[in-house]
């Protein structure tokens, strides 16, 4: 051991909101040796951890790792290639699409790595973990101690100095969390500076760990070896020394968990049966056909890894899912998800915490009542009584999210009793409970199934609860093991713990299925020493090779995530069909009727001037002006003309003559152009009408205007509308791809990866940015080709002009992504944030309608700067225009300028460090 | 029991509603500001055209022409070479390029009937069209009017008195103050209901109401009603303070009528939200369906564009979209004063539509959830 220690915390307080995490941490971690920090979940470990790894900003207090303030960047930059971090869950920071060696060959590419030393080191590892049979499998397939193993394997890429593991072990099976440990030793038998700090929050585990840092509600308890805390508390096991540290008025009521044996002259009746229970989803059978019986009265314990059926036999149960195979009773009659009645005397506890939070503790339990049918005058002694037994008389109009997680379980079980259910199924109910409230919770469990005989079947993945059973069954991949009372259990095996006995049932089992622990080699380690490249060495500012680590994998990403990318691509080219026929400026085929007083050949000409038109359709004549006001009030008519008696008469001895005409202005638009045909046919008339009757040609007025459309000498919509989509589409699209990329990458916890290792701010944007630049191009080139195929848009100008405008077009529209992911935390915020920032801008103020010279306001600010503007300009001008780059210089030259600015605003928004 | 349960988890939902502050905030947003600046944003049919005119003429009418386009309809003209021209087309500085040819005043005045030639953007449809009709009118105007001061002209023997109705002065706010609401309904009520029910998906409350004496028929039920109401009820306010109070538009029919048409609307787009939450596997899905559907709803409804210019095909598709008949129904009612007797149709379709949506989205949520 080196009497420099790796960290040195003082005085660290950190703040989520009004909730303090931590509160004036102080002390030493020494180094070279395996640091165990312990505690319940939610007391400040993972906060502890993260401030330690440097993945969070410090708030208060001073934090020295490794010899530098981890305050300063510089330093950080430093030593992020001498320490690992392995976040908390199950495999959070590994990509679940991409293999086993796909993932430990990004993390060896973040540290800059070549080829051949990663494929060294890759081959190293999966030997040593035993994971190389299954070096192909996505990481989202692996089993939970498979996971950890993988985990580790990424994290030893780099042959740190300091291993952070945060709860590697919980929820892993006791055989993968055993060989998990024996891994870790040899790692450190093999490299003996290395410093460990492991997080956990199973008491027995750290037994064996050199040094240990007990702590609750954000502060220290006690720290020293297990020995030392022993010895202090003076108990015999970790678990009651904890309880013992803890300050005074926590243990205040607390008492061991006394079971009263069931009396043998107990009724046998059955509560639950089970019988060759089995559950598929697709090839992967998830429940194995499980038997088995619970007596009524009885505590029945399933015990198991996350992900090896429990919950999915639960359901069964429960009638949530219907089993694929075999059959389950509740009380005799089989579970059949229609029978209401059979729900009402069952209570069940979902894994998640699944209770309104929106309501509080008392509306809860109101609503469940009533939900349950319990007769309104009963309902309020139920919430008394729930609330008095449950202790939760002092919150009943708290909100469950202010609530302690042992309150919330404890309002949960009230929720799930409050119709006096005769059985209870409860999915690991008490997991993240610190461990005197489980142990009030199991004192309300074990009083309920003795003295009012209600059955309870319960699953758990901790050792102590287990024991508590009256009979267990041992759950692994989906099969029942072996089910007895733990003593039993125990005997057989000849063990004196449940948790040997476990693994003697596992090690059986596993046997045939999965990898022997893997054979030390002599001579090499695991992650050995460190050779021909120095990965501590001085780190490059750029470095292309951590740029692609993050362009392989969303390029794999979205290969096997084909959902996003055809809604992408398919989604794009639908919305331009949509729009191109949709948004449609060609007024044509407009309704109207005629109220015709003359009824001569000359009125019938006039209409029949108007009706032979394309712009407009002649509808069945009107009779009288109520007939005009109806059929106009439903919309049928867009203009209704009136053309007075002794219309012709007047207009033969040339006396003045009125035609009335009533247009419908709901729709302003259509009433302008049908205003301007009207008056055009009109005029029309009228000069034909006097040829006519003079016998010449129709007299000119006093000028002529030529009018040349140019562009688009047909006027056509379509012309118009399919150039300016591109750019709309080519914006909302890729910008929605990247704003969720960086925001699912928060959501999952795989951000951790870009905070704690050295890749940089500009590597990860532009490593993240080319798989959708590239999908984005290939958008473009679908759109184009369904603008000149489908569309019969020509081309006219240049085309690389166009294309290259794209790429250019493409990088700010994905950078804009970046720029929203940068303010937002959910996945849904980034969807509403893209929406709003793209849709509106793009189509309404980038000059698709109205030129944005003609906008007023903010809009005209906005559409002058946003890129949207120019690309349209550009295809446009490409598309009907005939021009080239020396016509679109200046269009050419906004775009040059918004890619660096928009990219340079995403560096300086983005940040290094969770805040 | 059924009609208990129903109202219980309704009133759950509108809890849930009240406690979510940055959702309220949203539809309070939607429904007063942007429909107050999306309406009042729409520039009238023509704002602020750009124009330019080459002047070769250099006389007392050419300069009285080019003083005769100014703002709101057109910027004040630019005065130009015409090599420039070309040029300013081409990178769309102007729609509008007008050539007045040289001894204009003086051909015109001799009867010799000049010509002036326009030329067009045709890219920009929107102003192309009517802003040429207007060019039309004011040089014909202007060149009258000069002409006339020098010798008489014959007003025309038949006069087309054209009176527009229903909106007279053709203001382009009323008619996007209306649309924006009724975009606004389509959207908010298929996000609330749809993330509602993802929402009580992914943090599995849903698996707990399923283990319940309640059916996939109540649970879908009690979330139609509520948040149809709410939609409901912010639709009123938007209509009641917004389009008839702060932008001052008439409205002409009965608005029992169309709020008893609102909520025919909303009971089938609620029941689409809830569809297409059983289909999406995620939040981001239901995103991206979410754009998906939205769009071609509001943009082929005929609050757009007039459905008479779309295609015969997609005019028969749209009427199975619950947008076209609320569109019609809506434009009917408020603008023009439409009863019952009229608006009948589409009651009939936005029923048919809903019972069958409804019907549709309840066996799926059986089939995934139950």
């Amino acid at each position: 051991m080196t009497s420099q220690p790796v960290a040195r915390i003082t005085n660290v307080s950190l703040r989520y909101g009004k909730t303090l995490a931590l509160d004036a941490v102080d002390f030493e971690l020494p180094a070279g040796c395996m640091v165990g920090l312990i505690g319940p979940d939610g007391v400040g470990k993972s906060s502890l951890l993260a401030l330690l790894a440097g993945a969070r900003a410090i708030q208060t207090g001073r934090i020295e790792v490794l010899g530098g303030d981890m305050a300063e960047a510089r330093h950080r930059e430093k030593i992020r290639s001498r320490i690992a971090y392995m976040p908390q869950g199950l495999g959070k920071n590994l990509y679940p699409t991409l293999s086993v060696v796909e993932n430990i060959d990004f993390f060896g590419r973040l540290f800059g790595q070549g080829l051949a030393e990663r494929a060294r080191r890759i081959e190293e590892l999966l030997d040593d973990t035993g994971l190389a049979p299954f070096r192909d499998r996505p990481a989202g397939q692996l089993s939970g101690g498979m996971k950890q193993k993988l985990g580790l394997c990424c994290a030893l890429i780099h042959d740190p100095d300091w291993l952070i593991l945060d709860e590697p072990t919980t929820g892993v099976d006791p055989l993968s969390r055993r060989r998990f440990w024996n891994l870790i030793d040899r790692i450190r038998a093999s490299r003996p500076g290395l410093s460990v700090l492991v997080a956990t929050a199973y008491m027995e585990e750290a037994a064996r760990f050199d040094w240990l840092v007990a702590m609750d509600a954000g502060r220290i308890l006690a720290t020293g070896s297990p020995q030392e805390l022993l010895i202090r508390a003076g108990t015999d096991s970790l678990e009651n020394a904890f309880i013992a540290l803890l300050p005074e008025e926590k243990r205040h009521g607390h008492r061991a968990v006394a079971i009263p044996p069931r009396r043998a002259e107990e009724t046998h009746d059955v509560a639950i049966e089970a019988n060759g229970l089995t559950m598929r989803f697709g090839d992967f059978v998830a429940v194995d056909h499980v038997t088995f019986r619970i007596e009524r009265g009885e505590i029945f314990g399933f015990l198991g890894s996350n992900g090896c059926g429990k919950t999915t036999t639960m359901k069964m149960l429960t009638g949530l899912l219907p089993a694929s195979e075999g059959q389950a009773r509740l009380f005799g009659r089989p579970v059949d998800s229609n029978d209401l009645a059979i729900r009402r005397r069952v209570g069940y506890m979902s894994q998640s915490f699944s209770l309104y939070s929106e309501l509080t503790v008392r509306q809860n339990l109101a609503l469940h009542a009533r939900l349950f049918h319990v007769p309104p005058e009963m309902i309020e002694g139920r919430i008394a009584e729930m609330a008095a037994r449950f202790d939760l008389g002092e919150v009943t109009d708290a909100s469950p999210d202010a609530l302690p997680l042992g309150q919330r379980q404890r309002l949960s079980l009230a929720v799930a009793m409050i119709h006096q259910p005769d059985m209870l199924i409860l999915d690991e109910p008490t997991s993240g409970v610190d461990p005197i409230a489980r142990d009030a919770f199991w004192q309300i469990m074990i009083d309920l199934a003795r003295r009012e005989k209600v059955t309870i079947f319960i699953s758990t993945h901790f050792m102590n609860e287990a024991e508590r059973c009256d009979r267990i069954s041992l759950m692994h991949a989906g099969r029942v093991l072996v089910s007895d009372t733990p003593a039993a259990l125990m005997e057989t095996r000849r063990v004196s713990t449940l948790e040997e006995a476990f693994i003697a049932y596992l090690e059986e089992a596993v046997a045939q299925e999965d990898t022997p622990e893997p054979s030390r080699r002599s001579g090499t380690t695991a992650a050995g020493p460190v050779t021909a490249s120095d990965a501590h060495g001085p780190q490059k500012r750029f470095d292309l090779r951590r740029l692609f680590s993050y362009t392989k994998v969303e390029t794999l990403g979205l290969r096997r995530d084909p959902i996003r990318a055809t809604l992408a691509l398919l989604g794009s080219l639908l919305l331009m069909l949509v729009m191109g026929y949709g948004i449609s400026m060609d007024v044509e085929d407009l309704s109207f009727a005629v109220l015709d007083r003359d009824q001569t050949t000359t009125s019938r000409d006039y209409v029949l001037n108007l009706a032979g038109s394309k712009y407009f359709i002649e509808q069945s004549p009107l009779s009288d002006y109520a007939e005009l006001d109806r059929r106009m009030r439903s919309g049928e008519l867009s203009l209704a003309l009136e053309i007075p008696a002794g219309f012709a008469r007047d207009v033969n001895r040339g006396n003045r003559v009125e035609i009335g005409a009533w247009i419908d202005g709901a729709m302003p638009q259509r009433a302008e152009t049908v205003q301007s045909y009207a008056r055009g046919m009109h005029a029309h008339w009228l000069a034909d009408q006097a040829s006519r009757q003079t016998g010449q040609p129709p007299p000119a007025g006093p000028v002529t205007i030529e009018t040349r459309f140019r562009y688009n000498p047909d006027v056509k919509s379509l012309v118009s509308m399919v150039p300016a989509m591109i750019p709309i589409l080519l914006m909302m699209i890729p910008a929605m791809l990247t704003a969720l990329s960086v925001v699912r990458d928060k959501e999952m916890g795989s951000i951790i990866n870009f905070y704690v290792t050295p890749v940089t701010r500009l590597e990860f944007l532009l490593g993240k940015q080319l798989p959708y630049v590239f999908l984005a191009m290939l958008n473009f080139l679908l759109l184009t080709v369904l603008a000149v195929a489908v569309f019969d848009i020509p081309l006219t100008g240049s085309v690389m002009a166009l294309t290259a405008g794209a790429l250019l077009y493409v990088i700010a529209a994905t950078a804009m992504g970046f720029l929203i992911s940068a303010f937002m935390r959910s996945q849904v915020a980034a969807i509403f944030g893209t929406a709003v920032l793209t849709v509106l801008p793009a189509t309404q103020f980038s000059g698709m309608m109205d030129p944005v010279s003609s906008l007023e306001g903010a809009g005209a600010v906005i559409g002058r700067i946003y890129p949207a503007t120019h690309f349209l300009t550009i295809s446009r001008g490409t598309f009907s225009k005939a021009l080239g780059f020396a016509d679109l210089q200046e269009a050419f030259l906004s775009l040059l300028l918004a890619v660096p600015v928009l990219l340079g605003l995403c560096v300086v928004l983005l940040k290094k460090q969770e805040t | 029991m059924r009609a208990a349960n129903i109202l219980q988890l309704g009133i759950k939902e509108l809890h849930s509603l009240a406690r979510d502050p940055r959702l309220l905030v949203l539809i309070v947003y939607s429904f007063s500001f942007a429909v107050y600046v999306g309406a009042t944003a729409m520039p009238e049919t023509l704002n602020k055209a750009p124009i330019a005119i080459h002047d070769e003429d250099r006389s007392p009418l050419s300069m009285r022409l080019v003083s005769a386009f100014y703002p709101p309809h057109f910027i004040a003209p630019a005065l130009i070479a015409p090599a420039d021209m070309d040029a300013g087309m081409d990178a769309g500085l102007f729609t509008f390029a007008l050539n007045i040819p040289p001894e204009f005043q003086r051909d015109l005045l001799a009867g010799r009937v000049p010509t002036i030639q326009l030329n067009v953007d045709a890219t920009r449809m929107n102003q192309a069209f009517v802003g040429s009709g207007y060019i039309h009118t004011i040089i014909d105007g202007e060149v009258r009017e000069f002409v006339q001061h020098y010798r008489g002209s014959p007003a025309p023997p038949v006069d087309l008195a054209l009176r527009t109705r229903f909106n007279p002065t053709m203001t382009q706010t009323w008619f996007g103050a209306v649309m924006q609401v009724i975009n606004n309904v389509t959207m908010l009520s298929l996000v609330l209901t749809g993330a509602a029910l993802i929402r009580e998906r992914e943090r599995g409350t849903i698996e707990h109401l399923l283990v319940m004496p309640v059916t996939p028929f109540e649970i879908m039920v009690s979330k139609v009603w509520p948040m149809g109401l709410v939609v409901l009820a912010a639709c009123a306010f938007s209509l009641l303070v917004i389009v008839r109070g702060l932008l001052a538009m008439p409205i002409e029919g009965s608005l029992t009528l169309f709020f008893a048409g609102a909520a025919l609307h909303l009971f089938a787009t609620t029941s689409l939200g809830i569809f297409m939450a059983t289909i999406a596997r995620s939040m981001p899905q239901f995103g991206l369906l979410l754009i998906l559907v939205l769009l071609p709803l509001q943009m082929l409804s005929g609050g757009a564009t007039p459905r008479e210019s779309m295609p015969e095909f997609v005019q028969t598709i749209m009427l199975a979209a619950p947008t076209t008949h609320f569109v019609l129904l809506s434009q009917a009612i408020l603008y023009r004063g439409a009863g019952p007797e009229v608006v009948w149709p589409q009651f009939i379709s936005l029923m048919v539509i809903g019972a069958s949506f409804f019907a549709i989205a309840l066996r799926r949520l059986r089939t995934t959830i139950g």
